[in-house]
């Protein structure tokens, strides 16, 4: 029975994201549409939620094409290596008190280690292509990551600092007892909103793609489901920045009794769900040289004090 | 070289010119109208207005007509100053007055100068309330239209027609501002270079009429620098296409050759490349003796099975083919068994020609000929037989003019004042023919002679040279002797070598007294002298006379050419042929070749001149340049510059072809030369009625040149340039843009006439008269400027100007014959109208060369006779080429 | 620093601005249930019109085609009896045109007009090959009452020489009269 249970919850994350991540393509134009002032995908089915099966259907149904120039191993293992690592990343999620895949005493870590491993991903799709337009979306991909992914985890360490514990479960449990962790990290929690947006390199900060000068960036000559997988990667990184923005930062399953704790988690993950794609309709993209100085010369000493600063009171505590 | 000042910036000026050239020379656009590089100034216009100052402190100046003024050391100018700017554009204003609201609907809209100098100018709005002054029209034949209402009054045009060409039958009438310029009453123009009146006039009151049928504006042409097959001047061409038909052919700019003017054959007789008459398909005939179209391997296969089935080969080539093409022949059918397809009689004739180019004696170009002070024609009706030259031989006799300008210190461009000071001054031209001579009107001798009378007579002047005895001869001796620099012309048209030996020898004498003495023999066909120099040691006749059952035939119309008995042998006949001819209709085998406008050639004309004709567009179908079709005969198709580096690597003197014009090798920053102008239209729509996938634009492996628009045109040397273009300058006044100096030679013209060393010191031929005529009646054929030369007749126009066969005599024949003006003759069952005519030469029977008179050939005067209750053409029918239909 | 709180400020105005648009309504028109108001001067489907003597409007002056982005236009001219211009074959390669109406604006005849119709989807890319027929409208289009011909001083049938607006009667060439 309780076997039963774990697979239930494991096959239920690993549907849930996937279903999740197709649904949030629909539901991104959608919400893009209405703060656009425009309909957005509304044909088939019903407000066109159908979109999200169409294009499956289409990713799958188109050619797959590996281009005779590329390296074709790395080219096809590059865009699995990103679902994988996301997908991993939600083992770690609590989604109620005892719904979670696992609950790892270092599964702050653990999540921070699979969001790393999604740049490989990126910079191998973008190596393997052998196009130009892919390897410099691949290169800026690695450095932004590289360099969002020591803000990130820094601004974390306020929260394990105080909470004392690297298990999510326990972070969360923590906020119950004391403070939603927003208010004591708030630097940490405005940190890591801007690191995670980086990490998953969504807008304004998606300058690997970067359309308007890459072509597509690191994934120019992708297609059909490999491209999809690409796609998929990042709706799932989306989805898990929102479930750990919500987790760490917001109480995760907490709330007042009159709905679910599972429900509380996913109304705060969807929050910021939509503040992502918010983001998206609002803010343009910055330079290059602007994203990287404005990591290192802005978060990464602010990073710095908000840690000293916790560190110093909870000495003096 | 005075030093001049204008704008504040010193021009380095060339002497004696006015300040209009001396403007354009430095690129500095100054509008004009009046004003033409050829024909010199006369301020009638009032468009080049600049100001001048009298000093450094002259602030103020005065306006002044550029094309007017002279310049001299330090004379201070400015184009660009307010007051000069806003009189130009008030004088085109003004023009506009009454010019019509009818740009769309003008042919000579986009290529039009006086749309570039309004834009030029500037003037924009209309201010004037009034009413337009309008003008009926004429009907001025087949080739001209004519739309009063957009004159500007510039006189360019009667200037030219009457001045330049000698007509006289277009004239300014009225005065104020109701001057009409046209003929006292409709009819077609008669001079036989009327058809410059279109690129003459700087409007479009003068339009080209063939054009118009299948009008295309100039930005759509797809245009290749041609020269023009229709005589051995190799008059430079630009021929134009659309839709896959030649739609106009277009003077191209040649110092040396035909300047800006073209004859009306050339520029009119282009038709023959869309004539119903083309060969569009290859054909075999089977055993009912009817054709069947094959397509062309096939074709080529049975050709091939007649070549080795054949018991004696021969292939007969064509002075009216390239070289490139004739070489292809030689290779097919080996040296041995080629000949040029000349007859004993042409050969001769050539091979006199060929030896004069050859010799010391300076052979000049055409348009050196305007430069020489005393000129005798023997026995050649040039304006007929090479009328460009005519055009000239007109300008050679103002050289008196000048010598007359010169001692009163006039400036040469001023032309109404050198006219008004020469009057009726005229060089010394003599001319010794059979027959009345378009040339009349300016020779101070006309002396009518037939043939063998004009041989004696030649050498009378000859042995006059150098003998002071008073004569009539040594009179004209006197006029040559005397001369600066004369001038010996003769040619083929005749048809006797003798001619052309006398004159020789006459020009051989001359040469002795004043080494400046130069000859011009005019050959008969567009590559005679090419042709020649490939084989003029053996004729036709003496090939044939091997008996050959089979026999090739490259662009030649044999039976006509040949006398039917030469032919007997032949069994099997291959011809290749654009047009269909006598000669297809005997054949076995046709193959369709491409014509001048879809083949590349080489040719050679009557100066020795070699030149390459260029590719206008990739023909339909099976049709295929004739070197193609031969060279894969032989057994792979071979590129025209191949043929051509193998020619000159057997023929040490053909060495130059190779390199007058670049090989398709040639790029420009790495792209071709385009066909197209860079605002060609409609690429996407042109034959989206036949599929809406676009075709691929056809690529020229053979030339570089390319049927796109993509590619460098404004720096293509004169070779290879495909229209005259230039920012701002729409039409062909462009052509300034290429010169260094204007009216001056082409910036990038490949030199000169390299193909002969002229070194060799020509004796005196020997001469037999009697064998040649008989001193009797002699019949001659006159050559016609619209009717003598076998392509330009397929066009429609042209073919519309072809006379009725006639015979002329003068009363003393007319009587022997028992002939009467006005009356029917009879020969060969073909009626002519007999013309008595007191200024035909004793003795000789004229009739025309025609296509309707090709029966004649070899034709005895006694064979002529009287023809009962023949109805003469009457003056209707002979008016019928001159209706006034159609003119509004 | 000032410059740092001015920009954030500025981000968060934009992320709010954008947020109130939850509540502006749509612009979208759900084309085909509903049809949108086409201005008469929208740039769609291109016909030839006559004059107001019924005839065509366009002489084939060839400047819609060389105006043309595109090279969509291909047409011929020729000449009926009395000199009046027309096109022999009028071509628009509609797969190709961009309704751009640089055409329209080329034309010095009022000839060729884009009109409000913009429906022209086809299966078979051959039928958006329009040729004269199907591009000649009987009407007068856009502006009624022009008649180039009546301008221009170019002879037709039933305009003689001098007939044309603001034209003298033609000169008698051989009268001295002043």
């Amino acid at each position: 029975m309780v076997e039963l249970v774990i697979y239930l919850v494991i096959f239920g994350t690993l549907f849930g994201s996937f279903a999740g991540a197709a649904l949030l393509v629909w539901f991104e134009r959608r919400l893009l549409g209405l703060w656009q002032d425009r309909l957005g995908p509304n044909r088939v089915g019903l407000f066109g939620a159908g979109l999200a099966i169409a294009d499956i259907i289409k990713l799958f149904a188109k050619e797959d094409w590996i281009p005779p120039f590329a390296d074709r191993f790395v080219f096809v293992f590059a865009p699995t290596a990103i679902v994988m690592a996301m997908l991993l990343g939600f083992a770690v999620v609590p989604f109620a008190p005892d719904i979670h895949v696992a609950d790892l005493n270092i599964g702050l870590l653990f999540f921070l280690g699979m969001t790393s491993l999604a740049v490989y991903s990126v910079l191998l799709g973008g190596l393997a292509s052998n196009n130009k337009y892919a390897l410099l979306g691949g290169l800026r991909s690695a450095a932004q990551m590289v360099s969002y992914e020591v803000f990130m985890g820094l601004s974390l360490m306020g929260v394990v600092m105080q909470a004392g514990t690297f298990s999510l479960v326990d972070i969360v449990l923590w906020q119950a007892d004391n403070i939603w962790f927003f208010i004591p990290q708030f630097i940490g929690f405005l940190i890591f909103l801007i690191a995670g947006i980086a990490e998953s390199h969504r807008l304004p900060f998606d300058l690997p793609e970067a359309e308007h000068e890459l072509v597509a960036g690191f994934h120019t000559e992708y297609s059909g489901m490999k491209f999809g997988m690409f796609m998929l990667g990042e709706y799932l990184g989306v989805i898990l920045i929102s479930s750990m923005i919500a987790t760490i930062f917001f109480g995760g399953w907490l709330g007042p009794d009159f709905l679910p704790p599972i429900f509380w988690f996913f109304l705060k993950s969807f929050a910021f769900i939509c503040f992502f794609i918010l983001l998206r309709a609002a803010i343009p993209r910055p330079r290059y040289d602007q994203l990287m100085s404005f990591g290192w010369k802005y978060l990464l000493p602010l990073t710095l004090i908000n840690l000293l600063a916790t560190g110093a009171i909870l000495l003096w505590a | 070289m005075p030093n001049i000042i204008v704008d504040g910036q010193t021009i380095e000026a060339k002497d004696g010119a006015n300040l209009l050239e001396v403007l354009l020379n430095e690129g500095i656009n100054v509008p004009y109208f009046c004003w033409h590089p050829a024909m010199g100034s006369i301020g009638a216009c009032r468009q080049c207005a600049v100001v001048g100052y009298a000093n450094e402190d002259d602030t103020r100046g005065r306006i002044m007509m550029s094309c007017m003024t002279p310049v001299s050391e330090g004379a201070r100018f400015s184009v660009n100053a307010d007051n000069a700017e806003s009189f130009r554009e008030s004088v085109v204003e003004n023009l506009m007055l009454n010019h019509p609201h009818d740009c769309p609907v003008c042919e000579e809209g986009g290529e039009c100068h006086l749309q570039d100098m309004t834009v030029m100018v500037g003037h924009r709005d209309r201010q004037y309330e009034g009413l337009k002054t309008t003008y009926r029209n004429q009907y001025l034949g087949p080739f001209i239209g004519h739309e009063m209402n957009r004159c500007i009054t510039c006189y360019r045009c009667v200037r030219y027609y009457k001045d330049y060409a000698g007509g006289d039958d277009l004239s300014a009438f009225g005065s104020r501002d109701r001057v009409f310029f046209g003929r006292a009453e409709s009819g077609v123009l008669e001079n036989e270079f009327a058809g410059n009146l279109i690129e003459v006039c700087p409007t479009g009151v003068f339009t080209d009429k063939t054009f118009s049928k299948h009008y295309t504006r100039k930005w759509d042409l797809q245009t290749a620098p041609t020269v023009c097959q229709s005589c051995s001047l190799g008059c430079n061409t630009y021929t134009s296409e659309r839709y896959g038909e030649v739609r106009r052919v277009h003077n191209r700019y040649n110092h040396e050759v035909n300047g800006y003017f073209l004859c009306d054959r050339g520029r009119f007789g282009a038709g023959h490349v869309n004539s119903a008459n083309r060969i569009p398909q290859a054909g075999i005939r089977n055993s009912d003796g009817r054709y069947d179209p094959v397509d062309l391997e096939t074709a080529l296969s049975a050709v091939s099975d007649l070549m080795s089935s054949s018991d004696g080969l021969i292939g007969i080539g064509s002075p009216r083919a390239s070289l490139e093409a004739n070489e292809a022949l030689i290779q097919l059918v080996g040296e041995e068994n080629y000949c040029n397809g000349m007859t004993d009689n042409e050969c001769e004739m050539h091979q006199v020609i060929l030896d004069v180019l050859a010799s010391d004696l300076i052979t000049p170009a055409m348009a050196e000929v305007e430069d020489y002070d005393a000129i005798i024609i023997v026995g050649e009706d040039i304006t007929n037989h090479a009328p460009r030259l005519a055009l000239s031989i007109r300008q050679s006799i103002r050289q008196r003019a000048g010598e007359l300008a010169e001692s009163s210190g006039i400036a040469l461009w001023h032309d109404a004042a050198v006219r008004e000071l020469a009057q009726a001054e005229k060089s010394p031209l003599t001319l010794l023919t059979p027959m009345a001579d378009r040339l009349d009107d300016v020779a101070t001798h006309s002396i009518r002679l037939a043939p063998n009378e004009i041989i004696n007579k030649t050498i009378e002047i000859t042995n006059a040279v150098n003998d002071a005895t008073p004569s009539s001869a040594r009179e004209i001796a006197q006029t040559l002797i005397e001369a600066k620099k004369p001038l010996i012309v003769s040619g083929t048209s005749l048809n006797s070598p003798n001619i052309l030996k006398a004159t020789t020898n006459l020009a051989i004498a001359v040469a002795q007294h004043n080494p400046e003495t130069g000859i011009f023999l005019c050959a008969h066909e567009s590559n005679s002298v090419g042709a020649s120099l490939l084989g003029s040691d053996r004729s036709g006749e003496a090939l044939l006379a091997t008996k050959p059952n089979t026999a090739i035939v490259l662009e030649n119309d044999i039976y006509s050419r040949f006398a039917e008995g030469a032919l007997e042998s032949i069994d099997h006949l291959v011809v290749l042929t654009p047009l269909d001819d006598s000669t297809a209709s005997q054949a076995d085998v046709v193959l369709p070749a491409g014509s001048f406008a879809e083949a590349e050639g080489t040719f050679i004309n009557s100066e020795g001149r070699s030149q390459r004709s260029m590719v206008v567009f990739k023909p339909k179908g099976d049709i295929a340049p004739s070197y193609q079709l031969l060279t894969r005969l032989a057994g792979h198709a071979k590129q025209a510059s191949t043929l051509r580096s193998e020619l000159a690597a057997r023929h040490e003197a053909l060495q130059p072809i190779t390199s007058i014009a670049p090989n398709e090798q040639f790029r420009i920053a790495g792209s071709k030369v385009a066909r197209m102008t860079h605002r060609s239209s409609g690429r996407t729509a042109m034959s989206a009625d036949i599929s809406v996938r676009e075709k691929r634009q056809p690529e020229d492996q053979e030339s570089a040149l390319a049927f796109t628009m993509e590619g460098n045109q404004q720096q293509a040397p004169a070779a290879l340039r495909t229209y005259s273009w230039s920012p701002g300058w729409n039409s062909n006044q462009s052509i300034h843009k290429f010169q260094d100096e204007v009216g001056g030679p082409d910036r990038s013209a490949v030199d000169k006439r390299p193909l002969f060393e002229q070194t060799r010191r020509l004796t005196p031929y020997d001469i037999s008269v009697e064998s040649e005529f008989d001193p009797g009646q002699i019949v001659i054929l006159q050559q016609h400027i619209f009717g003598s030369d076998p392509s330009s007749n397929e066009a429609e126009e042209i073919a519309s100007l072809i006379p009725q066969p006639y015979v002329r005599m003068n009363s003393t024949t007319a009587s022997s014959l028992a002939l009467t003006h006005r009356g029917g003759a009879k020969c060969r069952d073909i009626e002519m109208m007999v013309l008595v005519d007191d200024d035909v030469a004793e003795g000789c029977l004229i009739y025309p060369s025609i296509p309707a008179t090709t029966a004649l050939a070899g034709v005895a005067s006694t064979d002529f006779t009287a023809i009962e209750g023949w109805i003469a053409p009457s003056e209707a029918v002979k008016a019928s080429l001159i209706t006034t239909d159609g003119a509004r | 620093m000032g410059m740092i709180l001015k920009a954030i400020w500025s981000q968060l105005v934009t992320l709010y601005r954008v947020l109130l648009h939850t509540f502006t309504p749509t612009d979208t028109v759900s084309y085909p249930e509903e049809m949108p108001y086409l201005a008469p001067r929208y740039r769609g489907r291109i016909v030839l019109t006559r004059d107001p003597g019924g005839e065509e409007r366009c002489v084939a002056c060839n400047l819609c085609a060389v105006a043309c982005p595109v090279d969509c236009i291909a047409l011929q001219k020729t000449e009926d009896e009395h000199g009046r211009w027309y096109a022999d074959f009028f071509r628009i390669n509609f797969s190709r045109c961009v309704m751009c109406g640089l055409c329209e604006e080329a034309c010095p005849t009022y000839a060729i007009q884009l009109t409000p119709d913009f429906e022209m989807c086809e299966y078979d890319r051959q039928n958006m090959v329009y040729e004269k027929e199907h591009l000649l409208i009987s009407g007068q289009g856009k502006y009624p009452g022009y008649s180039f011909y009546h301008v221009a001083g170019k002879a037709i049938k039933d305009k003689d020489k001098g007939e044309s607006l603001n034209e003298a009667t033609p000169i008698d060439v051989r009268s001295l009269l002043p």
